[in-house]
C-alpha cells in the first residue's frame, strides 16, 4: 500500500493520465502541490506570465493533438484570470482540465485572503466542475475530470482544491482507478440506424446537395471518413471556421468556408441546396445569417453528438445523435450495401452551376500599386513560404478571417482559432502550446497589432522554455474588424478603433531576447519569410507586416438577410 | 405552454446551483421549483414548472440532461400525471367573516392549522389552479400572508422516474 499526500496524488494522477506538460502559475494555495511537482520529473510545469495564457497554451495543445490540455493556478486572482480561457475552450468544445487552488476548507465562505467562489464563477463556462472534500478523493476525481473533459462533446472541467487537501504529512492510500463510471453521464455511443438509413436515402436522392462540416469532425477525429464520403459521392463541401482542414482546402470539391465571411460559392450553394448534410456543426448565427431565411429549399440532415445542438437555431428534418466516427462509418456502409447511386446528371448540372458561382468572386481583391501589402497578399505569401503546412494559430479580427479565407488548410488540427468566443489574445499562447508539443513543426501565430498586445508578455515564457514560434502580425494600425463595422454601419466614425503609440516591434522582440523583422512593402515579404523560416528557424521571430488599413473582409453577409445576401466588395452586392 | 419537468438529481452540493444557474444563464423562466432527497439519500427529486414554446422546452430539457449531475428527467406534461402544491395561508378571521372563511376552507378541503382570535392559518393542498381558486374565493382583503411549496409532480400509473 502506497501512502501519498494530496499534492503527490495530484501529480501522480496527472502522470497516469499521460500528461506531459501542465501550464500554470503558483501561489499560496498551491504551494504544497508545487512542492510535489518539484520532487519528480515526469510531469513538467510550464510557468507562463499570465494565467489566461496558460489556458490558451493548454487549449492550443488540445486543438492540435486532440488530447486534453492541463492548467494549474492558484486561488483568487489566479483562478479568475483563467475564466476567459475556460470560456474560450468551452465555446469551441475543447477538452481541458483546470486545477485551481482554493483557501483552506475551514476558511471557505469567510471572505478569506485570495478566496473566490471558483465553482460559482466558472459554472456557466465549464462542462463540469469538482471540489475536493478529502485528499483521498483526488485520484478518482482526476480520473473523472479527464473522462468528462474528453468524452461525448468535449469541454473544460475545473477541479477546485482547498489547500488543506494537499498538505505533505497528511498521507492516504493511493490507488489510481483503471476506469470510472458516472451513473448520470453516458455520452451517446452510436447513432440511430433507422435515422441513418433515412438520411442516406435522402442524401442519395439529392439533386443539389451540400455537405456542411464543422469542428465536430475534427474533434471526433473523423476527417478520413468525411473525405471518403465526400469523394465517393462527388458532392460539394463547405466547412465552418472551426472545421477547416477536415477536408482539404485546395481540393476541387471544397467550396471554402461558409457564413458571414464565407466564400460566395459556399453561401450561394447553401442557399440553393435541396439537401444539406450537416456534420458536427451547430448552425451558429455567424453561419446561418437570418434563420427564417436560411436555406429555404433544403431538407436538412444533422449529425451531432450533442442532442441540444439539434434544432437549436434551425429546424432539422433528419437528426442523428451520435459520435461522428461511428455515424459516418454506418453511412458509408449503408451506401455501399444499397445499390443506389446519386443522380449523375443532376449532380453534373449542380457542379456546372457551382463553377459559375465560383468564377464570380473567386476570392478576388484589388492589389495596391504603391507597394503597400494587402492583408490577403500577406497571408498568401505566408502560405507559399510554409507550403500550406504550418500550424496557424490565429487571433481575432480581420487577420483571422483573411487567414481562414486565404490559407488553404489541407489537414485537420492545423487551423487553431477561437471561433466561438472570438478571444483576442488567444493566438500567441495557443501557438506556444502547439510548438512545445510539436517542436519540429512550423507554428505561426497570425495576429493583429491589437490582439497580440493582449498576451504579449508571453515572449518572456518563450525565452525561458525555448519556444520558437513565429508571430506574423498584420499591422493595419487599427482594430480593423471594429473599424470595418464602423465604416459600414457608422459612416466611418472610428470611435476608439485606432491604435496610437504602438511599440517598435523589432526592439520589443529583441528586448525579450528574440528576433524582430519588419515588412513595410510587398517586395520585403519574401525575404522576411525566408529569414523567418531559414536563418532564424530556431528563434522566435516577430514579423511586423505593415498592411493596408483600408481593407475590408469580403464577402460579408448582409445583416438579417439570407445566406446568399452578401457584400462582395465595398461597392458590389449580390 | 406550462410544463412540469421532473428531475432525478445526484444529491450533491452544487447540483441545485447548476440547475438554477442554467435557467438564469439561458434566460429560461422558473415558475416553481421544489427539491428534496428521495428514499435513496444519494438522489434528490426536483420538480420545476416552466413555460415556453416547444423549441424552448426542448432546449430546456436537453440542456438539463447535459448537466452531469442530472440522472434522469421527464416532462410530466407529456403524459397523464398528478401534481400537488401545498399552501399555508394566513387570513383575517373576525366577526361574521370567521364562519364564512371556515366554510370556504371546508369547500376546498383546507384545514385550519392555527387559530387566534382574529386570524386563521389554513393549510391547503392541490393543484396550482385549486390554490389560486381558493385565493380568489377568500379575496385579497383578508389575506395576510401566503406561503406555497411549488408544484411536486409524479406520473400516473406504472411509469416511474428511477435509476
Ligand atoms: C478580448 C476581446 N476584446 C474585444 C474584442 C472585439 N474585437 C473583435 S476584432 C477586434 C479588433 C482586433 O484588432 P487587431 O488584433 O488589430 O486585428 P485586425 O482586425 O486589425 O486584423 C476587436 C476589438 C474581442 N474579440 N476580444
Ligand atoms: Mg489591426
Amino acid at each position: 500500500m502506497e501512502l501519498l499526500s494530496g499534492g503527490e496524488m495530484l501529480v501522480r494522477s496527472l502522470h497516469e493520465e499521460g500528461v506531459e506538460y501542465v501550464y500554470g502559475y503558483p501561489g499560496g494555495s498551491l504551494l504544497h502541490v508545487y512542492d510535489a511537482f518539484y520532487q519528480q520529473s515526469a510531469v513538467k510545469h510550464v510557468l507562463v506570465r499570465h494565467e489566461q495564457a496558460a489556458t490558451h497554451m493548454a487549449d492550443g495543445y488540445a486543438r492540435a493533438s486532440g488530447k486534453p490540455g492541463v492548467v494549474m493556478v492558484t486561488s483568487g486572482p489566479g483562478a479568475t484570470n483563467t475564466i476567459t480561457g475556460i470560456a474560450t475552450a468551452f465555446t469551441d468544445s475543447i477538452p481541458m482540465v483546470v486545477i485551481t487552488g482554493q483557501v483552506m476548507s475551514h476558511l471557505i465562505g469567510g471572505d478569506a485572503f485570495q478566496e473566490t467562489d471558483m465553482l460559482g464563477l466558472c459554472r456557466p463556462v465549464v462542462k463540469h466542475s469538482f471540489s475536493i472534500k478529502h485528499p483521498s478523493e483526488i485520484p478518482e476525481v482526476v480520473k473523472k475530470a479527464f473522462y468528462i473533459a474528453t468524452s461525448g462533446r468535449p469541454g473544460p472541467v475545473v477541479i477546485d482544491i482547498p489547500k488543506d487537501m494537499t498538505v505533505p504529512n497528511d498521507r492516504h492510500e493511493y490507488v489510481y482507478p483503471k476506469k470510472v463510471k458516472i451513473r448520470s453521464y453516458s455520452p451517446p455511443q452510436k447513432g440511430h440506424t433507422g435515422q441513418i438509413r433515412k438520411a442516406v436515402e435522402v442524401l442519395l436522392a439529392a439533386k443539389r446537395p451540400m455537405i456542411y462540416s464543422g469542428g465536430g469532425v475534427i474533434l471526433g477525429k473523423s476527417h478520413e471518413r468525411l473525405r471518403s464520403l465526400v469523394r465517393g459521392l462527388n458532392y460539394p463541401i463547405t466547412q465552418t471556421l472551426m472545421g477547416l482542414g477536415a477536408y482539404p482546402g485546395t481540393d476541387k470539391q471544397s467550396l471554402g468556408m461558409l457564413g458571414m465571411h464565407g466564400s460566395y460559392e459556399s453561401n450561394m450553394a447553401m442557399h440553393h441546396a435541396d439537401v444539406i448534410l450537416a456534420i458536427g456543426v451547430r448552425f451558429d448565427d455567424r453561419v446561418t445569417n437570418a434563420t427564417d431565411k436560411f436555406c429555404p429549399d433544403a431538407t436538412i440532415i444533422h449529425i451531432d453528438i450533442d442532442p441540444s445542438s439539434i434544432s437549436k437555431t434551425v429546424d432539422i428534418d433528419i437528426p442523428i445523435v451520435g459520435p461522428v466516427d461511428s455515424v459516418l462509418d454506418e453511412i458509408l456502409d449503408i451506401i455501399k450495401e444499397m445499390k443506389e447511386t446519386p443522380d449523375a446528371d443532376a449532380i453534373a448540372s449542380w457542379w456546372v452551376q457551382i463553377e459559375e458561382w465560383r468564377k464570380r468572386h473567386a476570392g478576388h481583391y484589388d492589389k495596391n500599386d504603391n507597394g503597400i501589402l494587402k492583408p490577403q497578399e500577406a497571408i498568401e505569401g505566408l502560405w507559399e513560404a510554409t507550403k500550406g503546412n504550418a500550424y496557424i494559430c490565429s487571433d481575432v479580427g480581420q487577420h483571422q478571417m483573411f487567414a481562414a479565407q486565404y490559407y488553404k488548410f489541407d489537414e485537420p488540427n492545423r487551423w487553431i482559432n477561437s471561433g466561438g468566443l472570438g478571444t483576442m489574445g488567444f493566438g500567441f499562447p495557443a501557438a506556444m502550446g502547439v510548438k512545445m508539443n510539436y517542436p519540429d513543426e512550423m507554428v505561426v501565430c497570425v495576429t493583429g497589432e491589437g490582439s497580440i498586445q493582449m498576451n504579449i508578455q508571453e515572449m518572456s515564457t518563450c525565452l525561458q522554455y525555448g519556444i520558437p514560434v513565429k508571430i506574423f502580425c498584420l499591422n493595419n494600425g487599427y482594430l480593423g474588424m471594429v473599424r470595418q463595422w464602423q465604416d459600414m454601419n457608422y459612416e466611418g466614425r472610428h470611435s476608439s478603433s485606432y491604435m496610437e503609440s504602438l511599440p517598435d516591434w523589432a526592439k520589443l522582440a529583441e528586448a525579450y531576447g528574440h528576433v524582430g523583422l519588419q515588412v513595410d512593402t510587398k517586395d520585403q515579404l519574401k525575404g522576411a519569410m525566408d529569414d523567418c523560416f531559414g536563418k532564424y528557424k530556431d528563434r522566435l521571430v516577430f514579423v511586423n507586416v505593415v498592411v493596408d488599413p483600408d481593407e475590408h473582409v469580403y464577402p460579408m453577409q448582409v445583416p438579417t438577410g439570407a445566406m446568399r445576401d452578401m457584400w462582395l466588395s465595398k461597392t458590389e452586392r449580390t | 405552454m406550462r410544463h412540469i419537468i421532473s428531475i432525478l438529481l445526484e444529491n450533491e452540493p452544487g447540483a441545485l446551483a447548476r440547475v438554477v444557474g442554467l435557467f438564469a444563464q439561458r434566460s429560461y423562466n422558473i415558475e416553481t421549483l421544489t427539491v428534496a432527497p428521495t428514499e435513496d439519500p444519494t438522489l434528490s427529486r426536483m420538480t420545476i414548472t416552466t413555460s415556453g414554446t416547444e423549441r424552448e422546452i426542448e432546449q430546456i430539457t436537453k440542456q438539463l440532461n447535459k448537466l452531469i449531475e442530472v440522472v434522469k428527467l421527464v416532462d410530466l406534461t407529456e403524459g397523464t400525471h398528478l401534481e400537488r402544491e401545498l399552501m399555508l395561508i394566513k387570513v383575517k378571521a373576525s366577526g361574521a367573516q370567521r364562519a364564512e372563511i371556515k366554510r370556504t376552507a371546508d369547500i376546498f378541503r383546507g384545514q385550519i392549522v392555527d387559530v387566534t382570535a382574529s386570524v386563521y392559518t389554513i393549510q391547503l393542498t392541490g393543484t396550482t389552479e385549486k390554490l389560486e381558486a381558493f385565493i380568489e374565493a377568500i379575496g385579497p382583503n383578508c389575506i395576510l400572508e401566503t406561503v406555497r411549496t411549488g408544484v411536486s409532480g409524479i406520473a400516473r400509473g406504472e411509469k416511474t422516474l428511477s435509476l
